[in-house]
């Protein structure tokens, strides 16, 4: 049944740019930073998976914790010690910032560990094959898209319910206005950043777990699915990220399927041309969603 | 309970205020007049941290507000209604309301205060649920100034409240600036609308290209200089010059 597994394929790799694009889209909608060390802290999480896996007899699931919530510590340390003091600068400042954390963290992994890429431990179970719905997939994709509903539903919970996520909501919409209400600045930036960085290390066990390798250069192809994705759904709104993400997943899979074999290689370049024609016909994606441009400072 | 002196503040090269000092004691309501680009709004951007100004001093309740973050200002008692209103667009009433109180909240005094506001702004609960943006000009003026009041300040301030209403609006804001004022909240009072203003108010002070010009009640600010002038310059004898 080859509908139900590109059902599955498609909501998979879906799922995991969803998740990629709504890291990024976290910091930018407060910050209206676009954090080009995002990746890195995806790279983090690989790392740690690379090294409590190899070189400890930590159980798996507890390795997987401990580099999500490395990854958000990670994210939340850039943005006291690098992107804090220029906050008031400029824009400017903070996107050359991000270059620089980015960079940073590249040639730490590249010095410390090895410019070639290690073998990451994985469960077996995490690549064995189950069927459903008659369509046959790695149990990981199934993960995927589990995970990613389980932290799409909490996310919601949390920014519709809770007054840390209306003060969020309220941030990206009018950042000063918010804090003349009492809400602290670095609250919700530091919350922001944890919460990329959080996506970032969920995303790192699904991203590592399809090629079981981990490379100082591995944070790269996802910040540039995030901006495709954002692109696609819109970068002013969460759910635009999500939309994006899906979208990305879809369409990339149908290449994948409709391209004749001898075009298969050029299949990002008939991405980026989608990308072209989303920037000319509807440059504020398919989701144009309420943030203003207001900058922090 | 506000003493402001000699403040000094600049947007880059352009002076926007020449040392202006300014009082508000508790219980009044003063009001801040002026031409566009005459300093007012300089001046509450200064007083609730949003702005560092230059030079001066702003304090309040005795203590110094300069260098001090917006929202540790809105603590010390500080609420101020935004020039255009400012509503989170993309949330609803009920989450508008619910971040003015995100200073202070406790559950019980949270509920007896949405009651309040319903009471004074029964449209609020009308339209709880809705998106601010999707509130007309006066409800949007009305939300925000219910919002500010969420967090029991000292000192309400409000930056051009009747900008953009239609006559009947202004007249219901301006009722209920005057209720307020009944009910003891201090105000300082941002206006355009100076004739309005004056009628509400305790004491008046007019700014002209940064700098003060007069200060007094509203009586004498009417027996010393036309209105106009404070728009269109000169005075009452047309001299040109203002004495104060």
């Amino acid at each position: 049944m080859i509908g139900s597994e590109f059902i599955i394929n498609t909501l998979s790799l879906g799922s995991l740019y969803a998740l990629i694009a709504l890291g990024l889209v976290f910091v930018y909608g407060i910050l209206k930073l676009v954090n080009f060390a995002y990746g890195e802290y995806l790279m983090v999480a690989g790392y740690t998976l690379y090294v409590l896996g190899t070189f400890t007899p930590i159980p798996w699931w507890l390795t997987m914790i401990l580099a999500v919530a490395l990854a958000a510590f990670v994210s939340y340390l850039t943005e006291l010690i690098a992107f804090r003091p220029v906050r008031t600068k400029s824009l400017d400042a903070m996107l050359v910032t991000s270059f620089a954390v980015s960079v940073l963290l590249q040639n730490a992994a590249l010095l410390f560990v090895s410019p070639r890429s290690r073998a990451v431990p994985f469960p077996p179970a995490f690549s064995e094959s189950v069927t459903v719905f008659g369509a046959t997939t790695p149990v990981r994709n199934i993960l995927t898209i589990v995970t990613t509903v389980i932290l799409l539903v909490a996310l919601t919970l949390l920014m519709k319910y809770t007054v840390l996520g209306i003060a969020m909501r309220a941030a990206a919409d009018k950042f000063t206005t918010t804090r003349l209400m009492g809400v602290p600045a670095n609250l919700v930036i530091s919350v922001a950043f944890i919460l990329s960085g959080l996506l970032a290390g969920v995303v790192s066990i699904f991203w590592v777990g399809r090629s079981a390798s981990v490379d100082p250069l591995i944070g790269f192809a996802p910040l540039l699915i995030a901006f495709i994705a954002t692109v696609i759904g819109g970068m002013h709104s969460l759910q635009g990220a999500v939309v994006g993400g899906y979208v990305y997943g879809l369409l990339f899979n149908a290449l994948s399927i409709m391209l004749p074999a001898s075009l298969i290689n050029y299949r990002d370049a008939f991405m980026f041309a989608i990308v072209i024609l989303f920037l000319l016909l509807r440059p504020e994606g398919l989701i144009r969603g309420g943030y203003t441009e207001e900058r922090v400072g | 309970m506000l003493t402001v002196k000699d403040l000094y503040a600049s947007y880059g090269a352009i002076n926007a205020l020449h040392g202006i000092s300014l009082e508000v004691n508790e219980g009044e309501l003063v009001a801040l007049l002026g031409t566009n680009g005459a300093g007012k709004s300089t001046t509450l951007k200064s007083i609730c941290g949003v702005l560092r100004p230059q030079g001066g001093s702003v304090e309040f309740l005795g203590e110094d507000l300069i260098g001090k973050k917006p929202e540790a200002i809105l603590k010390k008692g500080i609420s101020l209604v935004p020039e255009g209103r400012e509503i989170f667009t993309s949330l609803s009433v009920a989450e508008n309301l619910r971040i003015g109180a995100f200073s202070c909240y406790e559950r019980d005094r949270y509920r007896y205060d949405l009651e309040e506001m319903f009471a004074l702004f029964p449209i609020l609960e009308e339209r709880l649920q809705q998106p601010g943006g999707l509130l007309s000009g006066g409800e949007q003026q009305m939300l925000a100034i219910a919002r500010a009041l969420m967090s029991h300040p000292k000192l309400l301030m409000l930056d051009e409240p009747s900008l953009g209403l239609s006559p009947t609006m202004v007249d219901q804001i301006f009722d209920l600036i005057a209720t307020l004022r009944d009910r003891g909240t201090t105000i300082l009072l941002v206006e355009q609308n100076a004739e309005r203003a004056l009628r509400v108010a305790d004491r008046a002070y007019v700014l002209k290209t940064g700098s003060m010009e007069f200060s007094g009640t509203p009586a004498e600010l009417e027996s010393e200089l036309d209105i106009a002038s404070v728009y269109f310059g000169g005075t009452k004898d047309g001299s040109g010059e203002v004495t104060v």
